[in-house]
């Protein structure tokens, strides 16, 4: 179908690539790297992980300090708040991914909720998803300069989908997971996955560039820093 | 021997198109800029949106403490990403396709959207949703699809108050950025059908009646299109930067997705991004990371769109490559924090540049894009749409010298009319002065006439409108009053003759 003329496009388009840098030149460039790759602080150090809080909450993400496990059971436990009973009797759904700690897992069950579990190869189904009240994940890594958490599909922070049709987020991230500058946290990442970098809940400035926090991704976005700084 | 036959050259005329050519106006820039400049509205709100954004980017800007060392560094990858572009792409569509996505060569805005039609076709579908991007826009895909009886619905705020109000985007950034939040909640009123009845003109507001309005679309469509911020050579990854989180709704929800990107966006290597999210989001919404940025490579299985098409773009930007100094502007990418600066874009907005591509970084990769066919075209006049002021380059994050840029193509539009049969006013000007000017006696007598300047200038000093052909200059500028004597008289008068 588009196989025999996009061929032939690719052909032209390389050859005019080639014939129009042999008339500009193909010098080879020196690229320097005078920037920064570290912060001040290393990861999960206290300073790294206040600059992080700072950062989130200036745009507007909600964050919970928990020293250990019990803070952490009782950090997810008020995140999600009291539930809603649904019309029908039933307990509002929490969706989880399929590699979630089973205590935290065990945390959403008790605090009333019904838990959906989804991974790749059992989704929850779109329209199921659009009625969830809650989404909990893990993190990949956070970067504190920017006041990023990044995930990147593993079973603990699950598919993509789960984390962007629910209105509320709640995510864990472990202390020594926070670095402190953007090239510290791309060196962690692998490309192959799929990632989503958050940084606060979805946001627009398209009306007279004034930010508004909330449109079409979760309105509500809560990190929970668990386990005590690095000395 | 040559003979002069008199006619005048005349461009043919362009033909009638269905729709206007996202990057050809159809007046030059003064004249659209005239028309322009009389909407005071326009100016309050531009005046407003770019005092705002100038102020957030030059905040988290000054956070940064090694900023120059990152625009060195992102220049020089721009610049080896160009002097490579053959062996990337190569690269980027081996990866891609090891991956499970498709990837499709395209060498105009027809053959790119042919590609998208033919592939939208084979899902069955005729509705597709959008993610903000430039290349689709610079390719009039909307309209393509239009044609076939595809729905294409724009997602990004933006997007679609220019989308719902039948008008045109003039910013790369903020299309809507010409329009006030009482000017959207009567486009919202009038063309969304679902918008609440009590709805304020709150930016809250109107963002969450765009929630609800979109909504459905996200979770119903099955094919989306998107444009791409960055492809990682190495890795074959793709990265989009957005805010609100329709751009992640485009890229995972549907079952088929389809990235339109022109073939300058590569990045080298993985660790290049380290460089560009850094970059990026402080020069565009002035934030230090935007909310949201998706990154994928090819297809992966049991997450996201399952089938996964890439259509490489050439339309014209091998012609801007041909070029020594003119390919620094394929460096660009599209963060806006030039137009944001610039007094001439501050106060013309960008629908007067008549291209996708507004502002000093569109003056000059506009014309190199669609080429230029002398005097008359509407693009040979940008790059005159700038006063030099140099601000634009201070803060480009890939440090293009956009100045150096215009004034090179400033030279190229000259040369160009070098050949044309009858002289305009500029060249016939020209020839009278270096006439006067290259005999003393000539000269002289024509220093003794600037006396009645004085007059026509009067005690205001200056002199704001002379008649035709004079009015040219005039129109646009005052001219200061001649000075009540020249040196050549100053000169005999303190040292005698010489």
């Amino acid at each position: 179908m588009t196989a025999s003329r996009s061929s032939g496009a690719r052909e032209h388009v390389l050859a005019r690539i080639r014939g129009a840098l042999s008339q500009s030149g193909t010098d080879p460039v020196e690229i320097p790297r005078e920037y920064r790759t570290s912060g001040p602080w290393k990861p999960g150090a206290p300073d790294t992980i206040e600059l992080l809080v700072e950062r989130l909450v200036d745009y507007k993400a909600i964050v919970h300090r928990a020293a250990d496990a019990g803070g952490l059971i009782t950090a997810i436990t008020e995140s999600l708040g009291a539930p809603t009973t649904l019309a029908d009797g039933a307990a509002p759904a929490v969706v989880v991914p399929v590699g979630l700690d089973a205590g935290w897992v065990e945390a959403v069950r008790a605090a009333g909720f019904e838990v959906l579990t989804d991974s790749r190869t059992d989704p929850v189904p779109l329209d199921r998803l659009d009625t969830v009240v809650a989404v909990v994940t893990a993190a990949r890594v956070a970067i504190a300069d920017t006041g990023t958490i990044v995930l990147d599909g593993a079973d603990d922070q699950g598919r993509r989908a789960i984390t962007l049709v629910p209105d509320h987020h709640i995510c864990v991230v472990r202390a020594d997971q926070v670095v402190g500058t953007v090239p510290e946290g791309v060196a962690l990442l692998a490309a192959d996955r799929p990632q989503t970098w958050i940084s606060g809940p979805s946001a627009t400035s398209d009306i007279e560039l004034s930010r508004v926090e909330g449109v079409h991704g979760p309105r509500t976005l809560e990190v929970i820093i668990a386990g005590p700084a690095a000395e | 021997m040559t003979t002069f036959l008199g006619v005048p050259l005349r461009r043919k005329p362009e033909p009638e198109l269905r729709h206007p050519n996202p990057l050809r106006g159809s007046e030059s820039f003064p004249q659209a800029a005239r028309h322009e400049l009389a909407n005071t509205q326009l100016r309050a709100n531009l005046a407003h949106a770019t005092s705002v954004i100038r102020a957030k980017r030059a905040e988290v800007v000054n956070e940064v403490p090694d900023w120059e060392a990152l625009r060195d560094a992102g220049s020089a990858i721009k610049a080896d990403v160009m002097v490579r572009l053959p062996e990337l792409l190569e690269q980027l569509e081996e990866k891609v396709t090891a991956r499970g996505g498709v990837v499709h060569w395209a060498r105009d805005a027809d053959e790119a959207n042919k590609i998208v039609i033919e592939l939208i076709r084979a899902t069955g579908q005729t509705e597709v949703i959008k993610v903000k991007s430039m290349a689709t826009q610079e390719i009039g895909l909307n309209e393509a699809l239009e044609d076939v009886g595809i729905a294409a619905f724009e997602t990004d705020l933006a997007e679609l108050i220019v989308q719902l109000g039948h008008d045109r985007p003039s910013h790369i950034l903020v299309p809507a950025i010409h329009r006030n939040r009482a000017e959207i909640r009567e486009i919202f009123l009038r063309e969304m059908g679902d918008a609440p009845p009590g709805l304020t003109d709150e930016p809250r507001a109107l963002a969450m009646a765009a929630r609800a309005h979109l909504r459905r679309k996200f979770l119903q469509s099955k094919v989306a299109i998107s444009g791409a911020n960055f492809a990682i050579a190495d890795t074959g990854t793709l990265a989009v930067v957005e805010s609100e989180g329709n751009g992640r709704m485009c890229l995972t929800l549907p079952e088929t997705l389809i990235t339109v990107m022109g073939i300058e966006k590569l990045l080298p290597t993985w660790q290049d991004l380290e460089v560009f999210m850094q970059l990026l989001p402080r020069s565009s919404t002035g934030e230090r990371m935007n909310p949201y940025t998706s990154m994928w490579t090819g297809v992966t299985p049991g997450d996201g769109p399952q089938e996964f098409h890439l259509i490489l773009l050439d339309n014209g930007r091998t012609r801007a490559l041909a070029d020594t100094v003119g390919r620094a502007a394929l460096h660009c990418i599209r963060c806006s924090a030039c137009l944001n600066v610039c007094p001439v874009y501050e106060r013309t907005g960008g629908h007067a540049y008549g291209s996708v591509y507004p502002g000093p970084i569109g003056a000059v990769l506009t014309p190199q894009l669609t080429g230029t066919t002398g005097h008359g075209d509407p693009n040979a006049s940008l790059p005159y749409a700038s006063t030099l002021c140099g601000a634009c380059y201070e803060v480009c994050p890939v440090k293009i010298d956009i100045p150096s840029l215009l004034v090179m193509l400033r030279a190229r539009m000259v040369d160009e009319d070098r050949g044309r049969r009858i002289p305009d006013g500029w060249s016939a000007a020209m020839k009278a002065a270096s006439w006067i000017m290259s005999d003393a006696g000539r000269f002289a007598a024509a220093e003794k006439l600037t006396g009645v300047g004085r007059l026509v200038a009067g005690k205001k000093g200056r002199i704001s409108s002379l008649p035709f052909p004079a009015s040219k200059w005039t129109a646009a500028r005052d001219l200061p009053s001649p000075p009540a004597e020249t040196f050549r008289t100053w000169w005999a008068r303190e040292r005698g003759e010489s």
